[in-house]
């Protein structure tokens, strides 16, 4: 169980959002919308504990997320605006120690993980000089490796082709009707089938 | 099948793609080395070829130009990592932030700092040290340098969300660059005039190891206030 109390966001003089509560069971996903600029990131940083809430609290199956940080990060993945990859290293190269900093991770072949999405051919090449989309199918290779329940989307598709959102949404379901958790912010209307979805709009 | 991913595993990782990341990137590697070099050698063409005059400026200059060199690399060791995101997913991952960081500072010490205690014999040379001098240089580079780079990683964390941080960064860690250089420095000059060098050389040792044991932690909270 995810669930988020009274959090409030300040930057500079402006205040974000305040009062946010929310909460969230396994196989349930929290699609957060609003406009450009209305914290959606902020949010979701918050949520992972990248930055600290002006007031508030962040718990992670009761427990408040900074005091047992080592179990919230070992249930976690992340993938924000940036992709994370580092530009000299190839796909496969990137992927593998993408595996090695999650605390646990399936026993799927990274070779494979690049293959389910669509980069089979692309493995060797360096990451800087992959088109936007295929960096950020990368990144998304990076959730099929990992045994994580709660997973945190800032814009998971931008840059993705029709394809590769289909796909991605099937990905999320799955994960979803497996009883994972997601929580993730997007411009497009996604379709996440059976799964049961929720949202928040910040204003 | 669930493959528990340990500590030790990804301390390798890290170490191993950032040795990679090295040498697909050579010029972060060889711009800290010819500044050293191009700095010994103007000094040599402006103070004039007296030998005497050479040899009693060499040790401070090594050690100068060995500091402002690796503060020159500094820049590059989270900055690249620090706009991809990989910092972020670094401190998001389950494994001590600390020690995944302490890989990336060793690799860095390992590129920048180790070649340039290699040329180093041959900048002595041009600048006329005292041959009885050559080893006491080297090991105070040796046990010197990995200081200046464990200390500036705290600096270089702090400053790493700032666009053009040279300024501030070089404000920050030099204050802490001194004690390191006076050693240093004082350890080499006492060896040219024959006498023994180890208090000055066992302080550097100790200035190492004290910064090896607090600044992976202190770098650690560094970034995540930087990422904040």
């Amino acid at each position: 169980m995810f669930q988020a109390k009274e959090l409030e966001c300040v930057k500079g003089y402006d205040c974000l959002f305040t009062n946010i509560n929310f909460t969230i069971q396994a196989g349930e996903i929290l699609q957060i919308q609003g406009t450009n600029g209305s914290g959606k990131t902020s949010l979701l940083r918050i949520l992972t504990g990248l930055s600290q809430p002006e007031t508030g609290e962040v718990f992670w199956n009761g427990t408040n997320i900074d005091i047992d940080r080592e179990s919230y990060l070992e249930n976690l993945i992340y993938i924000g605006h940036t992709n994370g990859l580092k530009a000299e290293l190839s796909a496969i190269e990137n992927l593998q120690l993408s595996r090695q900093y999650l605390g646990q991770s399936n026993d799927k072949p990274t070779q494979q993980a690049l293959e389910e999405v669509g980069l089979t051919g692309y493995e060797h090449i360096l990451a800087h000089q992959l088109s936007a989309g295929q960096k950020r199918r990368v990144t998304l290779a990076r959730l099929s490796l990992n045994t994580a329940p709660l997973w945190i989307l800032d814009e998971p598709v931008t840059a993705i082709d029709v394809d590769g959102v289909s796909a991605f949404e099937k990905t999320i379901e799955t994960h979803v009707l497996n009883g994972g958790m997601v929580i993730l912010t997007t411009h497009q209307s996604l379709n996440f089938g059976k799964a049961k979805t929720l949202s928040l709009s910040l204003t | 099948m669930m493959l528990k991913q340990s500590l030790s595993q990804a301390f390798l990782a890290e170490l191993h793609a950032d040795l990679r990341l090295a040498y697909r990137n050579k010029s972060a590697l060889f711009n800290p080395l010819m500044f050293f070099i191009m700095v010994a050698v103007l000094f040599a063409f402006g103070v004039g070829p007296e030998s005497t005059v050479l040899s009693k400026l060499a040790p401070g200059v090594i050690w100068v130009a060995a500091l402002l060199s690796s503060l020159l690399a500094l820049d590059h060791l989270f900055r690249e990592d620090y706009e991809n995101g990989s910092l972020e997913q670094l401190i998001l991952s389950p494994h001590a932030s600390s020690a995944l960081i302490l890989a990336k500072i060793i690799v860095h010490w390992l590129v920048t700092g180790l070649p340039l205690i290699l040329i180093s014999p041959f900048i002595a040379m041009m600048m006329q040290l005292p041959g009885q001098a050559y080893g006491t240089m080297l090991l105070s580079l040796l046990l010197g340098t990995p200081a200046l780079s464990l200390i500036g990683a705290v600096g270089v964390g702090l400053t790493a969300g700032i666009k053009r941080s040279g300024l501030l960064l070089s404000l920050l860690v030099i204050p802490l660059f001194i004690p390191v250089l006076i050693f240093g420095a004082s350890a080499v000059q006492a060896s040219t005039i024959g006498l023994s060098a180890s208090g000055q050389l066992y302080l550097l040792a100790a200035f190492s190891l004290l910064s090896l044991l607090f600044t992976p932690f202190a770098t650690s909270a560094a970034i995540k206030i930087s990422l904040n």
